[in-house]
């Protein structure tokens, strides 16, 4: 076994227990929350392994940090302490939407999946998804795309103020 | 590497330029004056969206370029798109402000969203980068979420912008993954790449490339409503205020379509696994949209139906240019999508006459006794349904017609058969809506339409007066917006009007 492996399989096993910790808690929402968290973050260190850093970053900036954050006070807000009571609603939808959902995987097991594993990758330089790279063209060939971002978040902004209001 | 910067040439991107800034500029207004009326920034709006649309027009006739690092496209695709969606806007903005009041939500905030919607659908018709595309997409989709709920009382409001985002979202997170499926067989984001990874790759990158472009086009067949994506466009088209169902149902189903265009004419060299399945597409979403419209018994959902059956119809458009270029040109597609925008905007704009005093009943029978009250914009909405129905002197019959002959020439006859059959469907539910605006106050369950204001007496008239006017000059449109002298067989032509296009008007 390579050094490379050696982490890779130490990072690979935190995250699955990780996300294992996810579901073992499930009465308890907060708890399955922070396991989410360190899911995200050992997936950063994963990225940061395969020489993507700015990728990891984002990751953990983004994930780990405004939407578990988002997450976590949905939670608390909407206070779902009573589990059971969620398994009232059960009816011949979920059964019906097992096989769908079953019948969808096989279908792209069979058609997909199995063609795409065997495409091989294509070769990238060993500059590629590092910062420099990735913010040499993001502020040249793609500072179009990068301005209209701007708009995104002006209409975030705007738009739930407007979902705010309620009658003037 | 090198730090290069990309050369600008600027009036390409200056109509989105100016529909974004006067979007800013509304929202100073409203910060500077807060909850006056809003007749300054609907005034503001206009104007930029006028400005907006003379710059696209001063373009037209320039040769073709990409310009930003080959973000941003002109083409005629682009500038045609741009332009209906100025005016779509523009069209929007005249009746929005007496029916939000009306309404009780007379928010300022509906200006800005709606103009930088308009510039997302803008980005979305005049790029060919898949990760431009995904932008523009966000932009109009995501102010759209914000305006479909923007009628906090009301539930349906509340559930019709909930299923939206959510639908929406996930047609997103498809679509997102299909460019990335794309990035991983073509290395590039750049549509154009497919046509040419193409024919040079093995088996195994050609699975790639299709499920990219499958899971592309299911992303965009649901903007557009096309019929396996197509359920959340009733509730949608219910619960949202009027005036943003009009401008969503307009606007989106324009950039949609622009966006559809450029992926299917990237995908063209594999049609042979796309077309099929694009091909009952189209039928289902002609046949679905028709069938289901028909025990509608809510004008807005009606005319939710009816958009997506009129999606089948531009479809076939479509489908006829991608399958044989050379015999049919884009001017059918063009020709009826502004013919297509200006009935449904014109018809929503009349339906909302049915807000009055914060509340709105948008059934059959809400909309009784509307003749009385407001003639003229009854008129116009028999005009619209008229152009819809496909009575001969309206946009709506020619435009079918230039579809049923462009399917013919590409060897489609199915699909020319099956909208022939739908149009003669669509009869019996369009009259509907005429009738209950006929329907004398008698037995009305309630009376509760508003006075039409000015500014929907001008945008029943701008929409009606352009329906008859693009029917008369159907040739000049058609050779105008595809830039070429026009070749197909065509039945209705007449005299080429010599005056020029309105700087804001889609006509």
């Amino acid at each position: 076994m390579t050094p490379n492996q050696i982490v890779f399989l130490v990072l690979a096993f935190i995250a699955v227990m990780a996300s294992a910790g996810v579901v073992v808690f499930g009465a308890n929402a907060v708890r399955s929350a922070l396991f989410l968290v360190l899911n995200f973050f050992v997936l950063g260190f994963i990225y940061f392994t395969l020489g993507a850093q700015l990728l990891g970053i984002t990751q953990i900036m983004v994930y780990a940090g405004a939407i578990m954050v988002l997450f976590l006070f949905v939670i608390m807000m909407l206070q779902l302490h009573h589990g059971p009571q969620l398994k009232k609603y059960q009816d011949a939808k979920r059964p019906l939407a097992w096989l769908i959902g079953l019948g969808i995987f096989c279908l792209v097991f069979t058609q997909v999946i199995q063609k795409l594993s065997m495409t091989s990758q294509s070769p990238v330089t060993d500059e590629y998804g590092t910062p420099k790279a990735v913010g040499l063209v993001l502020y040249s060939t793609y500072s179009w795309p990068f301005e209209v971002t701007s708009v995104l978040l002006l209409i975030g902004v705007v738009g739930s103020i407007l979902l705010a209001k309620r009658r003037i | 590497m090198n730090y290069v910067l990309p050369t600008v040439e600027w009036p390409t991107v200056m109509p989105v330029l100016i529909v974004v800034v006067t979007g800013i500029l509304a929202v100073f207004i409203e910060m500077l004056w807060p909850k006056r009326n809003n007749n300054v920034i609907v005034g503001l709006g206009l104007v930029g969206l006028g400005l907006a649309g003379s710059s696209v027009l001063k373009q037209f006739g320039a040769p073709d370029g990409v310009t930003f690092g080959d973000m941003v496209v002109r083409d005629q695709v682009g500038l045609v798109m741009q332009l209906l969606l100025v005016g779509i806007c523009f069209v929007a903005f005249l009746f929005s402000e007496g029916y939000l009041r009306e309404k009780q939500i007379p928010f300022a905030e509906f200006y800005p969203l709606a103009l930088w919607a308009t510039a997302g659908g803008m980005l979305m018709v005049t790029t060919t980068n898949t990760l431009e595309l995904f932008l523009g997409l966000e932009v109009l989709s995501i102010a759209l979420y914000c305006l479909a709920g923007m009628s906090r009382q009301e539930s349906k409001s509340e559930e019709s912008a909930l299923k939206y985002f959510l639908l929406g979202a996930f047609a997103s997170a498809v679509f997102l993954m299909g460019i990335a499926y794309l990035f991983g067989a073509t290395g590039s984001l750049d549509l154009n790449a497919i046509t040419s990874v193409w024919p040079a790759t093995t088996p195994m990158h050609h699975t790639l490339i299709l499920f990219g472009v499958g899971m592309t086009l299911a992303g965009l067949g649901f903007k557009a409503a096309l019929v396996p994506f197509h359920q959340w466009t009733p509730d949608v088209y219910q619960g949202a205020p009027t005036n943003v169902t009009g401008f969503m149902a307009a606007a989106s189903k324009v950039a949609a379509f622009g966006a559809l265009l450029r992926v299917l004419m990237a995908a063209a060299p594999l049609q042979e696994f796309w077309f099929p399945a694009m091909f009952w597409i189209c039928i289902l979403t002609m046949t679905v949209g028709n069938l289901a419209a028909v025990v509608q018994k809510d004008v807005k959902r009606i005319l939710g139906y009816s958009s997506i059956a009129n999606a089948g119809y531009i479809l076939v458009a479509v489908l006829s240019h991608v399958k044989s270029p050379d015999k049919v040109g884009l001017g059918s597609t063009f020709y009826y999508l502004l013919a297509y925008s200006m009935m449904t905007l014109g018809a929503f704009a009349v339906v909302s006459l049915s807000a009055k005093g914060g509340k709105e009943g948008t059934r059959l029978q809400d909309i009784h006794g509307l003749w009385s009250r407001a003639p003229f914009a009854v008129v116009c909405l028999v005009v619209f349904v008229a152009s819809l129905i496909g009575i001969p002197p309206s946009a709506g019959f020619v435009g079918k017609l230039f579809i049923f002959n462009d399917a013919l020439a590409a060897g489609l006859t199915p699909l020319a058969i099956v909208l022939a059959v739908n149009s003669v469907i669509s009869v019996y539910y369009y009259l509907g809506i005429l009738q209950a605006a006929f329907v004398s106050e008698e037995g009305a369950v309630r009376n509760q339409s508003a006075k039409p204001g000015i500014g929907l007496n001008i945008a029943v008239l701008v929409c009606a007066f352009g329906v008859f006017w693009a029917s008369f000059n159907a040739t000049w449109v058609q050779k105008t917006a595809t830039g070429t002298s026009v070749s197909q067989a065509q039945t209705v032509s007449t005299t080429t009007s010599p005056d020029r296009m309105g700087p804001s008007n889609p006509e």
